[in-house]
């Protein structure tokens, strides 16, 4: 599936469920996330490598949209109106924006306690905690922690508003292409979904596969998915003018 | 957490009234339109907001006045009640799962906490560049913690409630601003679970449908019990 992958490739790693990363992507590269088992769930936070007050907003990237969920075309913004990056590409069809992630309470509760002592590295983590993890390395902390992007998971509502999340959506070998427009702290964490009814803990590992692509070309999808995207592109450009 | 998606459910909201009269209250201002405001409620106290003349999105957070690391989370208080929407009944939880607050009437019916606050810059993206330099909920924010001497900044500004607010997804997914389902002398009536910092933007923007391009102010009430 990388050979498919646009632009210069750069690196590839391999998460198992349950963990927790961060690294920084530059503006231009393309990070690839692959589902490899099937029913992978990736949280993910962005923030501007350089000003770490600019972070993904679910409410800006939604409002501009007129979505509630991010697929091909999507673009994740900032809370200062600039896309810090795209969704260039997508086998997946719908990834979550508004359930937040797992915590140590509703994990104990949903799949009992583990400890160290007893499980080693095989203890039972949680996303918010995982988040707690990698934003302490920037000097961020609970006051970082916004609505995060659930990558693979889809969760629908109906007319009252009720959730529903939809078991088995992502198969394996599903991916999802995030250009970046920005240079971007990513935090990422592959727990369950925190609405997962799966009973037994069972997180699945993701591929994340870095390429480094050509300038964003004036007839680009997300660019010109809305009037919006394409003022949050401008936006973006005078940030690197 | 069911799979199916059941469209036949009534989306008419139940309104619940309060016994509380305005008599009683221990606090009753008035929020003149577009401006921000700043108070205290107890543990045990009810707040109240009022939309005095109709759509009026009112922005509002949360903080825990004893530890503000603590502060309203959408995300979890959506999860937690499986709805997206707040109405009476709804928990606002914060991000360490504690309720805060417990929504215990609203004449309203439906109360959005996924269309955030607006923002200059947000503004540049939705509207036109132009409308950069308009009023915006976050600079209400800004001012009030400055003013305000509360040791929050703009790192502090999370995902808010907008009370009054109609924003509704479709099972397609799609968000929508929709025509307010509020109207003049409305109210959403909420019990302090903790002592909470209240942090409010009367929403100043003149962009959008949904108030008719028309801030108005809103009343806000504290009563002991």
């Amino acid at each position: 599936m990388t050979a498919s992958m646009p632009g210069r490739p750069l690196w590839e790693e391999r998460l198992r469920g349950g963990a927790h990363w961060s690294g920084v992507a530059r503006r231009g590269v393309t990070l690839r996330l692959t589902d490899m088992e099937g029913g992978a769930n990736v949280a993910a936070l962005f923030f501007n490598y350089e000003e770490r007050l600019e972070r993904y907003n679910m409410a800006d990237t939604l409002k501009a949209q007129h979505t509630a969920y991010l697929t091909k075309g999507c673009v994740c913004y900032s809370d200062m109106g600039r896309v810090l990056c795209s969704v260039t590409d997508d086998t997946c069809g719908w990834h979550d924006t508004f359930c937040g992630v797992s915590n140590a309470a509703m994990v104990e509760a949903k799949y009992g306690k583990t400890r160290f002592q007893d499980q080693r590295n095989d203890v039972f983590k949680n996303g918010y905690e995982s988040f707690l993890n990698e934003l302490g390395k920037y000097g961020l902390g609970k006051r970082d922690i916004v609505a995060n992007v659930n990558f693979f998971s889809k969760v629908v509502t109906d007319g009252s508003g009720d959730l529903h999340f939809v078991a088995h959506h992502s198969r394996a070998g599903n991916y999802v292409d995030l250009r970046f427009e920005m240079t971007t702290l990513v935090v990422l964490a592959t727990c369950q979904h925190p609405l997962d009814p799966a009973l037994e803990y069972r997180p699945r590992s993701v591929k994340v596969t870095a390429t480094l692509g050509s300038p964003v070309a004036a007839d680009d999808l997300c660019r010109n998915r809305c009037p919006e995207n394409q003022r949050g592109f401008r936006n973006t450009e005078m940030l690197y003018a | 957490m069911r799979e199916a998606v059941h469209m036949d459910e009534s989306l008419e909201p139940t309104l619940i009234e309060s016994r509380r009269e305005p008599s009683s209250a221990v606090l009753n201002e008035v929020i003149p339109a577009g401006e921000p405001w700043v108070g205290t409620v107890c543990r045990g106290q009810t707040f109240r907001i009022v939309d005095l003349e109709g759509n009026q999105a009112v922005d509002t957070l949360f903080f825990n006045a004893g530890n503000s690391a603590e502060r309203y989370s959408a995300v979890d208080t959506i999860r937690s009640q499986g709805r997206l929407y707040l109405t009476t009944g709804t928990q606002l939880l914060s991000n360490d799962g504690n309720v805060m607050l417990t929504i215990t009437a609203d004449t309203c019916g439906r109360h959005d906490t996924l269309g955030g606050a607006c923002s200059a810059e947000s503004n540049t993206v939705r509207y036109a560049i132009e409308k950069r330099y308009m009023h915006s909920c976050r600079d209400n924010f800004l001012l009030a913690l400055a003013r305000s001497g509360l040791a929050l900044t703009k790192r502090d500004l999370p995902s808010n409630i907008n009370f009054f607010m109609n924003v509704p997804v479709t099972p397609a997914g799609d968000l929508t601003f929709a025509d307010g389902i509020s109207a003049a002398g409305r109210y959403v009536e909420m019990r302090a679970e903790m002592d909470v910092i209240v942090l409010i933007s009367n929403c100043p923007q003149l962009n959008n449908p949904c108030n008719a391009y028309n801030p108005t102010p809103v009343r806000v009430m504290v009563w002991e019990d």
